[in-house]
């Protein structure tokens, strides 16, 4: 225990300019669910901060947790203790400032709706001028590229195309974060590249904060500008690192790099030995 | 055609595992026409020369049945049995997917009312007729009444059920993108349980038909089921065979007509379903 809140308290002053409230903000965050002896710990004591536009990837082993924590910091669901701000606000229901982008494009997306509505379904509300939404609808559109496609049913697409759709949705929305669940865990190696691509353009275009949750240690030194490793359950930061290799990206000639290679050999080293405390017999906290 | 090719479909679903290899879709249609065709040939020939007083040679039949219903009738029997029956059949359906919505969305309402529903889900909807009748007397409203009354459980519980499964990541993206009440109700609520209403309010469908026919088997003068019954017990055969008949296109028709325009609504459901098949 004592060694987890000494990784959190470092955690804590990493990689953030002083003075200047991040963006989002996760502070002693704990969930569990059930109380008494049938409490099953899912979170604990988690700290980790977002800056303005930056591009913060959290991996860790599949059942870590992370759906849970992406939930909890978008309001889906409330936190047992410590908490999540945004802007410093605390967040206790989904913020008008974020947008999710779901793992499963395929239950996230409405069967019922063309592409162009389901874009436009959160924009209604917004009380928008007509040019206006329609603007955004477009531009969203041609962002993710399927401005071909606004009338076509999204089960008439790709899984790609879907997530794509699902991206444009959260784009339209005009988030300044944009939370990511696992968005291209259900595409294949060749989608999943441009996807990845896609996301750094976005948050070149929109300029926007962008947290992508993720089991995959490649993708994550390849969006992040850092990336918190969440190495065991119940889920507590294991280590965050500075992703220093140069923007522009490109999916050859940055994963050929030798700090590429050594990061993501030490991200792997931290997730085994997270696994192997989870799963060995606990010992004594010294 | 199209409850065929849908429930065809079905099948194909069912068997799409087994190593069974399709038939073609001419084949199926051909089947399809084909089966009634011999049926109705065998009951022609075979009840010939029937004189048997309860079996009429089908030839009688046929020509009892044009003149009753060819248009004698169709006015002052065939349309009133009909208007009630839409009529009845447009109140419960309303009716049933408005209260599904209401107990479906409210959580402690559904409690509450589960075991009342349950009830009369329980009593088959012929056995209200002579209730109503008891209570409310002969008049056509009681008639309308007891078919919208019959046919609002089935809808009404499969708007429940639809709005139950109603995917729980569909409710988080509402909540995500704060979507207000009216439009996760009107937007992804009730288009995501539409298929489910529909399979709904086609057995409402059904089940106004039984009771409209019931319904006019008490105490009524004119309809389909009254002219029906009386030929039964003025043991005019033929006309009681012909009235079966016309019962029987009648529902084949109503059916048929339901699901093409449940295909055409749902036209993104059935579309993206057979996509899913496909894969």
């Amino acid at each position: 225990m004592g060694s987890q809140m000494d990784s959190a308290r470092d955690a804590f002053g990493d990689g953030q300019p002083a003075g200047e409230i991040p963006r989002l903000s996760v502070r002693s965050l704990s969930k569990s669910y059930g109380t008494g002896d049938g409490a099953v710990t899912i979170i604990e004591n988690l700290t980790f901060d977002v800056a303005r536009g930056e591009i913060v990837c959290v991996v860790g082993p599949s059942g870590v947790g992370k759906t849970t924590l992406l939930k909890c910091l978008s309001g889906l669901q409330s936190v047992t203790s410590g908490e999540a701000l945004i802007d410093g606000r605390r967040i206790d229901g989904p913020p008008r400032e974020m947008a999710l982008v779901f793992q499963e494009y395929n239950r996230s997306l409405m069967p019922w709706l063309t592409v162009r509505k389901n874009v436009r379904l959160p924009l209604r509300h917004l009380g928008l001028e007509k040019i206006d939404e329609d603007f955004r609808i477009e531009q969203a559109l041609t962002a993710v590229g399927l401005d071909q496609a606004v009338n076509k049913y999204a089960w008439q697409l790709s899984g790609g195309m879907q997530q794509r759709v699902a991206i444009a949705r959260a784009l339209a929305y005009q988030p300044e974060v944009l939370v990511m669940d696992e968005p291209f865990a259900s595409v294949d190696a060749q989608t999943r590249f441009e996807l990845e691509d896609l996301t750094l353009r976005i948050r070149e275009q929109f300029n926007m904060t962008i947290v992508v949750v993720t089991h995959d240690i490649d993708e994550a030194v390849y969006l992040s500008n850092r990336v918190v490793v969440l190495g065991h359950r119940p889920a507590a930061v294991t280590k965050i690192l500075d992703i220093d290799i140069p923007s522009p990206r490109n999916q050859i000639t940055t994963r050929a790099r030798a700090d590429f290679a050594e990061l993501r050999t030490e991200i792997l080293s931290l997730i085994q030995a997270g696994k192997a405390a989870t799963t060995s017999i606990p010992t004594q906290p010294s | 055609m199209a409850a065929s090719t849908s429930d065809t479909a079905v099948l194909a679903k069912r068997g799409r595992n087994r190593r069974k290899p399709r038939v073609g879709r001419p084949w199926l249609i051909t089947i399809e026409v084909l089966v009634p065709v011999i049926l109705v040939a065998t009951w022609w020939t075979a009840s010939a020369d029937s004189a048997n007083p309860f079996f009429p040679p089908l030839s009688t039949i046929v020509e009892r049945f044009q003149q009753l219903w060819l248009f004698a009738h169709f006015a002052s029997d065939v349309l009133p049995s009909l208007g009630n029956l839409l009529a009845g059949f447009a109140i419960g359906g309303v009716v049933g997917i408005a209260l599904g919505v209401v107990l479906g969305i409210g959580k402690v309402l559904s409690g509450l009312f589960a075991p009342v529903i349950n009830f009369w889900r329980a009593i088959p909807p012929v056995a209200l007729v002579p209730i109503f009748v008891a209570l409310l007397g002969f008049g056509n409203e009681v008639r309308i009444l007891t078919i919208a009354l019959a046919s609002v459980f089935p809808t009404l519980i499969s708007t429940l059920d639809g709005l139950r499964a109603l995917d729980p990541q569909l409710r988080d993206v509402c909540r995500m993108y704060g979507l207000t009440r009216r439009e996760r109700l009107l937007n992804v609520y009730l288009p995501a349980a539409s298929p489910r209403i529909a399979s709904g309010l086609q057995v409402s469908l059904q089940t106004a038909f039984v009771v409209m026919i019931a319904s006019e088997m008490l105490g009524s003068s004119y309809g389909i089921g009254a002219l029906t019954l009386l030929a039964q017990q003025t043991f005019a055969t033929s006309d009681m065979w012909a009235g079966i008949i016309l019962l029987g296109v009648l529902g084949y028709v109503l059916n048929l007509l339901f699901n093409v325009i449940r295909d055409r609504v749902l036209q993104w459901y059935v579309r993206s379903q057979k996509i899913g098949k496909e894969m």
